[in-house]
């Protein structure tokens, strides 16, 4: 209300008022409560889980059986689904076997892959948040680190590896180092990206509160580049576990990289087809980790 | 004779490359401890640029910004700004956006148990200690400038400075938080410098307005001292014969001396 009523005005509103009829009264009977059986409510669960799941695998189904159907007749190349799973019923019922070497079970492997990604992963992070930070808060530092950035970011993960095996002489850090290179250029863009962008506001606010670099650096920039960084941290994540399995056929010993490039080797083509199942499983299951981290610090904020 | 705040021969050019706009000139004003001044104008004469000198935030290119008697060309805590668009924190809870300010200001003057006292006592002052645990995002806009009024309360400033706090809330919530923010005026003695571009409020809140020309170069046309005593009910003075022509003054000037001339 930006201007106020004239007297003149409020008595005639006051007039209006009392001329109007007197309100009548009606009783309206309420509806009863509607009551909602436990066994309706869990069938509303039921469909929501249905409508989850039934698609997906009503397709897997479906491509399970064109894969048989084709694969079935003699002269096919691969083994149908029956096949692989016949073959490799005792890799399945039993990852944890270990028989010295590289004979291991699957969960052996994936652990070690894992392991490698873990370490190289967490370093990216680091440092990627780390870099990103400068080079989204200092004009100089994105001047002269930029265009670097944007160079060494089209390299292929595996065109590292010679170049590390060659500095570490070791198939472990190389490889290591393979997963850092590859996931830290998303992690390192996507920082620089949320960082820059933190509203002219919230710097208002740090500058009247008279925050340090330090106060500003964790209580400000963190959080409100929260959701450019886990962006960033998710497609790392993607690329170090793509980068892994090429990166281990070629540095051999114990992995799922490896475990496949072996099995090519002794025309095992059943184990090959189990590896890339779990594979996508965890690949899967890291990304929706990395995303549910990002959705717990940011409150939501960030996209899914 | 030293004033309160003193806003000294302050003017303001922005430079984009060989391109020079002179947006304040000559700005001059003087404001003693506990008064509530207006600045009202049309947008784009500067107002807000002037609030910014005044706050650190922008520094003056030319005179100089005196705060007891002393220089101010940085931001502080004593020069508490609540900006219009709220500018609260997202991911802090609106607790947690005032204890900041309040833990920043008071980390030696106060423990931890007075902190989170005098945290919970501005919530109260401007009634949102109900809503201590929710995300600005879940609170209404009058809420949020609520909020904000509360962190910059918390502060303790020697000035508090307004900018177009109310200008982006709807006809009802802006008079209620008026309505706040004068009971809160009245109760704390603040010195409050407030930008505005609405004439019922600077009438309604001020001691003095100040009306500033159209820019580029924009200059204090006019002071009008709102000689109307306090405390003030809205619905008293829309009869008041002293309100009316205090109106008519600053509507005169805006919509006659100083049309605001768009670009076509």
């Amino acid at each position: 209300m930006t201007r106020p009523m004239t007297k003149s005005e409020a008595a005639q509103a006051v007039r209006v008022t009392v001329s109007s009829p007197p309100a009548t009264a009606q009783v309206l009977p309420l509806a009863p409560v509607r009551q909602v059986s436990f066994a309706t409510r869990l069938s509303g669960v039921g469909g929501r889980v249905a409508a989850r799941v039934l698609p997906p695998a009503l397709v897997l189904a479906v491509c399970l059986l064109v894969w048989e159907a084709l694969c079935r007749r003699s002269g096919a190349t691969l083994p149908p689904p029956s096949t692989v799973l016949r073959d490799t019923w005792e890799l399945i019922v039993d990852p944890f076997f270990d028989r010295g070497g590289i004979d291991k079970g699957l969960f052996w492997h994936l652990s070690a892959s894992l392991q490698r990604v873990a370490l190289g992963y967490a370093l990216a992070s680091m440092a990627g948040v780390a870099l990103g930070t400068l080079v989204g808060q200092s004009m100089w530092a994105m001047r002269g680190l930029d265009p670097i950035f944007q160079v060494l970011r089209t390299v292929p993960p595996l065109a590292w590896l010679p170049l590390s095996l060659a500095a570490f002489r070791n198939g472990q850090p190389s490889a290591i180092f393979v997963i850092f290179i590859t996931a830290i250029w998303p992690i390192i863009i996507n920082t620089a990206v949320g960082i820059r962008n933190i509203p002219q506001d919230y710097r208002n606010v740090a500058a009247v509160l008279r925050l340090n670099h330090l106060e500003f650096f964790l209580k400000i920039m963190i959080p409100a580049a929260a959701p450019y960084i886990f962006t960033g941290l998710r497609i790392g994540i993607g690329l170090s576990w793509l980068a892994i399995v090429a990166a281990e056929m070629l540095i051999g010993g114990v992995g799922i990289g490896f475990f496949i490039w072996d099995a090519w080797n002794s025309s095992h083509i059943s184990e090959i087809i189990l590896a890339l199942v779990y594979v996508g499983l965890i690949g899967f299951v890291l990304d929706r980790i990395v995303a549910a981290v990002a959705t717990f610090v940011t409150h939501g904020t960030a996209a899914n | 004779m030293t004033a309160y705040l003193q806003i000294d021969h302050v003017g303001k050019t922005f430079a984009r490359g060989a391109q020079r706009t002179e947006v304040l000139c000559d700005i001059t004003l003087t404001i003693e401890k506990g008064e509530y001044v207006s600045i009202i104008g049309h947008s784009g004469c500067g107002k807000s640029t002037l609030l910014n000198v005044v706050a650190g935030l922008t520094p003056a290119t030319l005179g100089g910004v005196l705060l007891e008697g002393r220089e101010v060309d940085e931001p502080g805590p004593d020069r508490a700004v609540v900006f219009q668009n709220h500018s609260l924190l997202p991911w802090l809870t609106v607790y947690d956006n005032v204890r900041l300010a309040v833990d920043k200001v008071f980390a030696a003057r106060k423990s931890r148990l007075e902190r989170h006292a005098w945290t919970m006592h501005n919530l109260d002052l401007v009634q949102m200690g109900h809503a201590r645990d929710k995300r600005p995002a879940e609170i209404s806009g009058g809420m949020k400038q609520r909020v904000g009024l509360a962190r910059a309360l918390a502060m303790e400033p020697k000035v508090l400075l307004l900018d177009e706090p109310f200008g982006a809330l709807d006809a009802l919530t802006r008079a209620h938080l008026q309505d706040s923010v004068m009971v809160l005026h009245q109760k704390l003695g603040n010195t409050v410098l407030m930008i505005t571009h609405d004439v019922d409020e600077a009438v309604l809140l001020s001691d003095r307005i100040v009306m500033m020309t159209n820019g580029p170069s924009a200059r204090i046309g006019e002071v009008l001292e709102v000689l109307l005593a306090r405390p003030r009910q809205r619905l008293e003075l829309a009869a008041s014969p002293t309100y009316l022509k205090c109106r008519q003054r600053v509507l005169e000037f805006l919509y006659e001396r100083h049309r605001f001339i768009e670009a076509a």
